[in-house]
């Protein structure tokens, strides 16, 4: 090691939370950027070769190919609250610290999905586009939408996001219902056991449970049938809906509307989606304010300035 | 109600629930105001006109008013009454009734929607999908709802219902209004430009009519500031419009989302093309519960005239 390795150490940065993330690292440290869309592991030989820490977020990772690359790697710092894009494996086994920022979009997200079931229920994205058309001049008044306030929904996972969207709820006069693996003890709410139960019981539906092995597809077609053709779905966590049953529900009627920020292909959205009026659709910015991802950013530096003993930009 | 009811005689000018034509068919004998040859119209019915039916839009002005010499009361099927001529109305002792409070709750829905879809660009990153542009790289970030400040124009009974939705994001409500009300604790602002510097966000929620036109003007907008958010969920003639346009043009403006204009159905096409307004045309209202209780607190009002008891909801 150099001296002014020590001084200065090289990071990689395979996906950056701001635009301002760079700049203020290189300020402390030696920034090497991977291509866009690549997982960074086709860096040249020396810069492999020189790389002490990592830089991504929860979304883009770490594969283990690009950690398999970098045989000085100490540190991954994350933007974001999801390290399961990360190789666990590969940080395992080499000893590789992983520091992350759970819960800065938390309030974001719940935000979202407040905003989603507004915007379809009552029609805010298609209001606009039919203005933005011209047609409230010519075709006069819009259908009437969906009330929201008063009615029920039903939280898919009472964790950090679905409790901040049953508070939120509660200042809608929604009655608030949820499903999860056990009763909170904490909490007044209407639990179920059986989500197929509590979509029947509920008019909205709105997941926020952790993407994992027993929630993929948690919401199937029995769920979206019992959620019923006056029923919305909004979801803003990934891999929880099976997309195809959702597309059909959509299609015939079998479920009123959906408000959705993730998909299983993104950026590649399914056309069928595309073609419709009842969704609302955006393009996974649950975490996507200037305020959170600039907090974010900031803690990814200064866990890498705590590791590398250095004081912060 | 008796059996006379059927036998009292409803001009209907305007309604914006379908059920309100039917449910007046069931109980009074209905004259709808044509749309053409209405002066040959009035010739032949105007004696027996007991009642107009109309909405906010549609309204009733004096000369329709002086052309019913038996006219008793005007119920209004909105919240707004402001196309009714109230001075020819109490003039001549006609009561005027309208449908406050019962819209409150979807108004405010509304209202709250738009607020989170101009900050969190949902209108925008709709497009942004649909036109296919997420695969060239993701969009620019929207600005945090929670946690900021909200400043509410107007705290009748939408402008409450708004401060309570407010609570369930950590928002700090301030408010400003003709006067101070004793029974809130939110700040008051007699200034509404003092208002719009001290909040992120300002929701018009005020009723519309010559006291508030105008209110949101150059001076709001610019307090209001380059990040701050104006929705408007009242009547288009509070906000100046061509000011709004030129500062949602200029920067000086962050965004805005727009449920009323000043001339609907008419939108200024500048809005059109701008991406940090989210709008609607005048939906407020527009959820079939709403619409019914509307509807059901306009007859309510000609049910008790009828009875010689206190109206429900007499316009203030």
């Amino acid at each position: 090691m150099t001296h002014s390795d020590a001084e200065c150490p090289h990071i990689l940065v395979v996906s950056a939370a701001t635009p301002e993330l760079v700049p203020r690292l290189a300020q402390r440290f030696i920034v090497h950027e991977a291509a866009p869309e690549n997982d960074g592991s086709d860096v040249s030989a020396p810069i492999a070769g020189s790389v002490r820490g990592l830089v991504t977020t929860s979304k883009a990772g770490a594969t283990g190919r690009l950690i398999g690359t970098l045989p000085r790697l100490e540190m991954i710092s994350v933007s974001g609250g999801h390290i399961h894009m990360i190789d666990q494996k590969a940080v395992e086994s080499r000893g590789i610290k992983v520091a992350s920022t759970p819960g800065i979009s938390t309030p974001d997200v719940a935000d979202l999905a407040i905003s989603h079931l507004l915007s379809v229920a009552r029609g805010i994205a298609a209001s606009d586009r039919y203005l933005r058309a011209g047609r409230w001049a010519t075709d006069g008044h819009m259908g009437l939408a969906t009330q929201v306030s008063g009615k029920r929904l039903g939280i898919v996972g009472l964790g950090a996001i679905g409790s901040i969207v049953a508070r939120r709820a509660q200042a809608f006069d929604l009655e608030v219902h949820y499903f999860g693996p056990r009763r909170k003890a904490d909490v007044g709410y209407c639990y179920h056991d059986d989500l197929v139960e509590m979509a029947a019981a509920v008019d909205f539906l709105v997941v926020t449970c952790v993407a994992n092995a027993e929630t993929r597809h948690i919401v199937d077609e029995d769920v979206l049938a019992a959620l019923g053709p006056a029923g919305f779905l909004i979801n803003v966590t990934f891999g929880t809906a099976d997309t195809s049953a959702l597309i059909k529900a959509l299609q015939t009627g079998a479920l009123a509307g959906a408000g959705i920020d993730v998909y299983d292909d993104a950026p590649n959205v399914p056309q069928e989606f595309l073609e419709m009026e009842n969704v609302v659709l955006t393009s996974h910015i649950g975490s996507a304010t200037r305020e959170t991802r600039g907090r974010m950013a900031e803690q990814t530096i200064a866990a890498l300035c705590q590791h590398f003993g250095l004081s912060m930009p | 109600m008796t059996v006379d009811d059927v036998n009292t005689d409803v001009l209907f000018i305007s309604a914006v629930d379908p059920t309100m034509l039917p449910k007046l068919e069931a109980e009074f004998t209905v004259h709808k105001l044509p749309a053409s040859g209405r002066e040959e119209f009035l010739a032949s019915v105007a004696g027996r006109i007991r009642f107009i039916v109309t909405t906010g839009g549609g309204g009733a002005d004096a000369s329709l008013i002086g052309a019913l010499p038996n006219l008793e009361l005007i119920a209004v099927g909105t919240a707004g009454y402001e196309a009714v001529d109230l001075e020819a109305a109490s003039k001549r002792g006609i009561a005027v009734t309208h449908t406050p409070d019962v819209t409150a709750n979807d108004v405010a829905d509304l209202a709250f929607g738009l607020l989170i879809a101009v900050a969190r660009r949902i209108a925008e990153g709709e497009r942004f999908i649909r036109d296919g542009h997420w695969r060239a790289g993701g969009m620019d970030f929207g600005t945090r709802v929670s946690g900021k400040r909200l400043g509410i124009v107007g705290l009748g009974s939408i402008g409450r219902t708004v401060a309570k939705r407010a609570q369930g994001f950590n928002i700090d409500v301030a408010y400003n209004g003709p006067s101070r009300k004793s029974d809130v604790s939110y700040a008051y602002h007699a200034d509404v430009v003092d208002l719009a510097r001290a909040v992120d966000f300002l929701i018009v929620s005020c009723p519309g009519g010559p006291e508030t036109e105008g209110l949101i003007d150059r001076p709001v907008l610019e307090a209001l500031g380059v990040k701050g958010i104006l929705v408007n969920v009242s009547r288009g003639s509070v906000v100046d419009e061509a000011a709004l346009v030129e500062a949602l043009s200029n920067g000086v403006l962050g965004g805005a989302g727009l449920d009323v204009f000043a001339h609907e159905p008419g939108v200024p096409a500048e809005f059109m093309a701008m991406e940090n307004v989210v709008l609607a045309p005048h939906v407020g209202s527009a959820t079939p519960e709403t619409r019914a209780a509307m509807t059901d607190l306009a007859i309510a009002n000609m049910r008790a005239h009828l009875a010689g008891q206190p109206l429900l909801t007499p316009v203030p």
